[in-house]
């Protein structure tokens, strides 16, 4: 293969191939940075420098690629959070296959009484699923629905209760405190509970994504990430970051809207499609 | 009004010639920081690119006056540009709407934010204008989608086309159309399923509704935080639908809403409105120069 040497020009096309996966201007400029010590100057052929450039990015991602862990509790408690539309019902419901496909036996509670048809929605997750769905009115205080949900899994002696939320932007702090509340109620029945708070972002989201991260993680004591809809174009690029800043794990992602649709995070794989590099 | 960014670039406007013609080098200077700025704003990297040469150029060579620094100077020359770019031609919140029954079609991305936006668009048809609208949901896809829309239409007082199992995405369209012109409404509004626009099945789909219905507008429902694939997503729905204007959702988050800028400068379509929270009369018109300070950090 032709071979080029790796100078300004080319650190700039890769900064920008970066910049494209929506990695952010500081990152990639540090990631192509980093790439460049010991190969500055040096003549390397495309695959090679995309290859170097994929390892980078796979190192930097590897200890954050763990899936939701598992405790000995009864039950466990999975929040779900995020804004609006990133993919938090289905994803609810993509775990609750894998879990109960796992043996596991879980209750759903449809925490999200705002949206229209929101309790629908899961409804027929659930259906799917196989799992039972704890629903309440319209309108009604989440937090109470919560708590409710904490008392029927106890009875029920169920492994694990996933709790869904409304959508909400972080910068509303009315929600936000709404959030909080949610968890505070949990935590009378609980106090390690929720066992995990599970932000799920959306690929298609830029830059916002870490004013996300930061805001929730704050407010709802965020554990973990899903990043769903990286069966688009979207690369994701804004979890390399994210793994940087905040050092969160990233349970899962989401590949598409069918049920099987949730794949564990690979950073080998999520580098070499950032990259373009054929993995 | 220009500070906040003036103060991003603070360092690298000090070093700008001070009186005169603003030089060669000093734009450039200059416009290295913008380009960042554009960039963490989420434009999209083509656009950013191709927006930096133009202001590039006009900039050059331009007098600073003596009430201006030079900083603020290329501020100003960016901030008008954005503003050109984005402002569309005609009033913004306006639609094609006569010729009755006319069809509003809806699509965009998953969760964009499509059915929503259907639901308010209707409510500011019917109240203000004093139309009659029919909202059919042509999603058969997400659990509860058709319930959602119906669940809005009695909210805001809007009829839906009722459900019936089994029909295609078409089959509905077709009989939306039907309704529509027998029950005597002005407009009827096609909410779909959301898609990705690499997607060939589905796309096929809604240009086969397209082909139905001829729709008066088509609208590409696009979330504010949108980033970097904001542009492809703009070529390829547009390139395969034809859309005649974009409405931007979720813009009351303290996203910097860059992908504005993508989708005007991409389809040279008009944004037409702006989704401002989740409630049914959350939909404002499209100001540009608000969402040019908004991008540029002012
Ligand atoms: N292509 C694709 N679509 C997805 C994925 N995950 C979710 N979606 C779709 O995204 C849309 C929104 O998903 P929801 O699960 O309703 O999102 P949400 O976060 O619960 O939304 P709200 O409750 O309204 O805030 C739906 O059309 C889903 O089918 C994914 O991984 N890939
Ligand atoms: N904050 C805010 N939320 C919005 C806005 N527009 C829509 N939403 C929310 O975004 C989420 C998704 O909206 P939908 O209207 O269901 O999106 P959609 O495009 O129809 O989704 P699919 O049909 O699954 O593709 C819901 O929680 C809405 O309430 C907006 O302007 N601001
Ligand atoms: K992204
Ligand atoms: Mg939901
Ligand atoms: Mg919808």
């Amino acid at each position: 293969a032709p071979r080029r040497v790796l100078d300004d020009d080319m650190l700039e096309q890769l900064e920008e191939l970066l910049i494209s996966s929506d990695m952010g201007v500081d990152t990639a400029v540090r990631i192509t940075a980093n790439l460049a010590e010991g190969r500055f100057g040096r003549k390397l052929s495309t695959a090679e420098i995309k290859s170097a450039l994929a390892e980078e990015i796979a190192r930097v991602m590897e200890p954050v690629a763990r899936p939701l862990p598992i405790y000995n509790k009864k039950p466990q408690v999975i929040l779900v959070v995020g804004v609006n539309g990133s993919g938090k019902t289905t994803t609810i419901g993509k775990l609750a296959s894998q879990f109960k496909k796992a043996g596991k036996s879980v209750v759903i509670a449809a925490g999200d009484t705002f949206r229209a048809a929101a309790v629908g929605q899961l409804q027929v997750w659930g259906e799917r699923a196989g799992v039972p769905v704890m629903t309440a009115a319209e309108g009604s205080d989440p937090a109470s629905l919560a708590f409710d949900a904490m008392t029927q899994a106890e009875k029920d002696g169920a492994d694990l209760l996933m709790i869904d939320t409304a959508g909400r932007l972080q910068n509303r702090a009315d929600l936000m405190e709404e959030l909080s509340k949610i968890i505070r109620v949990i935590r009378k029945k609980d106090p390690d509970a929720p066992h995990n708070t599970v932000l799920v972002l959306d690929a298609t989201t830029g830059q916002n994504a870490v004013n996300q991260v930061e805001v929730f993680r704050k407010m709802a004591d965020v554990t973990g990430l899903v990043m769903t809809k990286l069966d688009g174009t979207a690369k994701g690029g804004v979890l390399v970051s994210l793994a940087d800043k905040f050092a969160l794990p990233i349970h899962a992602i989401g590949v598409g809207e069918q049920i099987d649709d949730l794949d564990a995070f690979d950073p080998q794989e999520f580098a070499a499609a950032l990259t373009g590099v054929s993995a | 009004m220009f500070e906040n960014l003036s103060e991003r670039l603070g360092g690298v406007f000090d070093r700008l010639t001070k009186q005169g013609a603003l030089s060669e080098e000093d734009v450039k200077t200059a416009l290295r920081e913008v380009r960042v700025a554009l960039l963490e704003a989420d434009v999209s990297l083509p656009v950013a690119r191709e927006f930096i040469k133009k202001v590039q150029s006009k900039a050059t060579g331009s007098a600073v006056t003596k009430s201006i620094t030079p900083g603020q100077q290329v501020v100003k020359i960016v901030h008008d540009a954005l503003i050109d770019t984005l402002r569309g031609e005609g009033e913004p919140g306006d639609l094609k709407i006569d010729n009755p029954p006319a069809a509003i079609l809806m699509v965009g991305l998953q969760g964009s934010g499509k059915t929503t936006t259907t639901g308010k668009l209707a409510k500011r048809l019917a109240g203000r204008e004093g139309k009659k609208v029919l909202m059919a949901s042509l999603d058969i896809y997400r659990p509860a989608a058709m319930e959602q829309l119906a669940i809005l239409g009695a909210q805001v007082g809007v009829d839906t086309l009722p459900i019936v199992a089994g029909e295609t995405a078409v089959q509905i369209a077709k009989r939306a159309k039907q309704q529509a012109t027998l029950g005597g409404y002005d407009v009827y509004m096609l909410d779909t399923a959301g898609r990705l626009q690499i997607d060939e099945t589905l796309m096929q789909e809604v240009e086969d509704v397209r082909d139905a219905v001829e729709p008066r507008e088509t609208l590409l429902v696009v979330d504010g935080l949108t980033g970097q694939v904001a542009v492809e997503v703009a070529e390829e729905f547009d390139g395969k639908i034809g859309i005649s204007g974009v409405v931007l959702t979720r813009m009351d988050g303290d996203g910097r809403g860059g992908a504005a800028l993508s989708m005007r400068a991409v389809t040279g379509k008009p944004i037409k409105f702006v989704g401002s929270g989740e409630k049914m009369d959350a939909l404002e018109t499209f100001e540009p120069e608000r969402i040019a300070g908004r991008i540029l950090g002012m």
